[in-house]
């Protein structure tokens, strides 16, 4: 019970504390970092999933006949290259947002934007 | 227990450890790095569970260049963090809920390394015993990616254009107004 479930347990807490941050911190650096955590938590899920007990990687070799399922590994592939373009995209915006308002804390912005509108 | 469950364990809880000591961090420097690490141990893991080709994209991909973006980021933005004082009982609340539900649902899962579960039972079996005659290539990740779900790949290279398109827009037009002042 506990050696077949720990991986999905594990990975559940990852989430949730990538969650976490991306919910409580007002840096938004630290945001993207959480939303990362989040994402590689997801990564691990998936590849739980396709471990078979006593397979070797799916690289097709004589004397082996047991083997990981190579589905997951795609989709995940791909999830890593999309996730990396995602943070870039974040990243780039918060640079715009240090030019316009001299600051990447999410609290210090909206104050900004309430003394605006104030005026 | 075998040596591959206490590999797994470990790496397992070291990553949530790296994650532990990363919400209690405030320099945003040691966090970055501190993210690094956690892609790279999670890097290690995979190699653990034999996604081989997942081991070393997330290692040049997760663990390199989304470092050096987030470094890149920190030397633009400056690396002190102000802190605020948020509540922090709603998040915490929050994500004890939400980690709850999750949890009551992997009961319905089955167990890790279960070859009898139902996602080894429907595609897998064709691409592992298949593709070499089909495909000709001993690595069948690399058959499924290129080959079998090629329009995925397509879907992810534009992607990473669409992403691309996206931060020149948003930094280089920024570029040359601020190098036409000076």
């Amino acid at each position: 019970m506990i050696t077949g479930y720990f991986n999905y347990w594990v990975v559940i807490i990852l989430m949730m504390m990538g969650f976490y941050i991306v919910i409580s911190d007002s840096n938004l650096i630290k945001k993207i970092i959480g939303l990362n955590i989040f994402q590689t938590s997801v990564f691990i899920l998936f590849i739980s999933m396709s471990k078979v007990k006593g397979g070797t990687a799916p690289i097709l070799i004589a004397g082996a006949d047991v083997y990981s399922n190579p589905l997951p590994h795609v989709l995940i592939l791909t999830a890593i290259v999309v996730g990396v373009s995602t943070s870039a995209l974040g990243l780039a915006i918060i640079a715009k947002i240090h030019r316009a308002y001299g600051t990447v804390d999410e609290t210090i912005i909206h104050e900004q934007d309430d003394l605006q509108d104030e005026n | 227990m075998d040596i591959e469950t206490i590999v797994n364990i470990s790496l397992l809880t070291m990553l949530a450890l790296t994650v532990v000591v990363l919400i209690r961090m405030k320099s945003l420097l040691a966090i970055a790095l501190s993210s690094g690490v956690y892609s790279f141990l999670s890097a290690g893991l995979f190699v653990a569970m034999d996604a081989v080709d997942v081991a070393f994209t997330e290692a040049a991909v997760g663990a390199g260049i989304t470092t050096i973006l987030l470094l890149v980021t920190i030397a633009i933005t400056g690396r002190e963090q102000t802190v605020s004082k948020h509540k922090r009982f709603l998040p915490i609340a929050v994500i004890t809920i939400t980690g709850a539900a999750l949890i009551y649902g992997t009961l319905d899962m089955p167990p890790y390394g279960d070859a009898k579960a139902p996602i080894h039972t429907h595609v897998a079996p064709h691409y592992l015993t298949q593709s070499s005659e089909e495909i000709g290539i001993p690595n069948v990740v690399t058959s499924v990616l290129a080959s079998y779900r090629g329009y995925d790949t397509l879907g992810e290279v534009v992607v990473i254009f669409t992403a691309a398109v996206g931060v020149l827009l948003l930094l280089g037009n920024a570029a040359k107004r601020s190098g036409r002042k000076q």
